[in-house]
């Protein structure tokens, strides 16, 4: 029930946001369809804490800070790959996924594909399947400096 | 006006480096060997370069709807453009695509290491 | 001010363009599709910039909704090739019994 009034608000709120006008007429037709949506995703099932994780909040600020960090770095050492500064060296690997619930494994297997040089190909029987541009990135890895960021007792509320 | 100019030289410097991450995530395409390499030169044109471009674009616009707009346009490119690329390479490793020149027996030995 | 969005239009175009080229050779259809994908981020960018260079901030709605119909093309175009795989099987299984 939580779930549904945040969602309807943060809805509501992107409305009008994007709509800009403020008549009658546009404003009922935003409330219509946002009533629609909820509809739909309580036929779909999919407001629940991974749909929408309102509990995520505080810990994710250095979470965020962190990984744009190394986003913004490994932009940079992609692009010196492509241009021929630095060797391409084309690496799979397969790392152990040991964290505690579902949503930190995919919140840790999105943060390897935001940066570029590494994307997470397949997950199989706890293992994450890796490919990186560079030895360097996958040494990286390997010693769990991603994982270490990604930030501990993320679980849902409803668990 | 000093403030304008400000802001004028802000986008020019953000948007030029923008297009020039752009270009090398363009040559990226053809100058990596396979489909799995080739997912990081895109990597390249979803996250750094879009966020330049569009935040220069913002330093124009100012503290308007406008700008509102942006950041969404940002926020939409960068939450689903991970999504598209591992469901793409999901698909590819799916479908038996393996990647090209690897050193099999380095990522055995990694797999040892790791476990 | 213009001038320098022009560039950065041209620029942009240019990137459209070698992504194209790589749809058009892609070896294999994932190539194409991860093209194609490219293409996408980069109108989207492309329209941004024309809504700064015409003056018309309304042409980001346009944008916006490219973004999102661009990431659902591509899992589309995906659910496409995964779908015609499984076919192509049951076809040969059907034709070998």
């Amino acid at each position: 029930m939580k779930l549904t009034a945040s969602l309807s608000l943060f809805l509501s709120a992107l409305w009008l946001l994007l709509s800009g006008h403020y008549d009658i007429l546009l404003i009922s037709m935003g409330v219509a369809s946002v009533l629609f949506t909820i509809y739909m995703s309580h036929r779909m099932k999919i407001i629940d804490d991974e749909g929408h994780p309102i509990h995520l909040k505080g810990q994710f600020f250095k979470f965020w800070f962190i990984l744009s960090g190394k986003i913004f770095t490994s932009n940079i050492d992609v692009a010196l790959r492509i241009l021929g500064v630095k060797p391409i060296q084309p690496q799979l690997i397969k790392l152990k996924l040991d964290q505690d619930s579902d949503l930190s494994k995919v919140i840790y297997a999105n943060a390897i594909t935001l940066t570029p040089g590494s994307a997470s190909l397949h997950i199989e029987d706890g293992y994450l399947f890796v490919h990186t541009i560079s030895r360097e990135g996958a040494e990286e890895l390997l010693n769990g400096d991603m994982a270490k960021l990604i930030p501990k007792g993320i679980t849902g509320e409803n668990q | 006006m000093n403030l304008d100019l400000i802001a004028d030289i802000t986008t020019a410097i953000l948007v030029s480096f923008g297009c020039f991450l752009g270009i090398i995530g363009g040559l990226g395409m053809h100058r990596l060997g396979d489909f799995y390499s080739r997912l990081h030169a895109v990597g390249i044109t979803d996250t750094l370069c879009s966020f330049l471009i569009l935040s220069g674009l913002a330093f124009q616009a100012g503290l308007t709807l406008v700008t509102v707009k942006l950041i969404l346009v940002f926020l939409f490119l960068f939450f689903t453009s991970p999504t598209a690329s591992f469901s793409l390479a999901n698909n590819a490793w799916n479908w038996g695509l393996k990647p090209e020149n690897l050193p099999v027996e380095l990522a055995e030995s990694y797999e040892g290491d790791d476990s | 001010m213009n001038i320098l969005l022009t560039g950065a239009a041209i620029a942009i175009m240019f990137t459209m363009l070698l992504a194209l080229i790589r749809a058009l050779m892609g070896p294999t259809v994932f190539d194409r599709v991860l093209a194609v994908n490219m293409f996408g981020t980069k109108a989207v960018l492309l329209v941004a910039v024309f809504a700064f260079i015409s003056g018309r901030p309304d042409v980001l709605d346009i944008a916006l909704l490219y973004s999102l119909l661009n990431f659902v093309g591509v899992v589309a175009a995906l659910r496409l090739v995964q779908r015609g795989k499984e076919y192509a099987q049951k076809k040969l299984e059907e034709d070998a019994q």
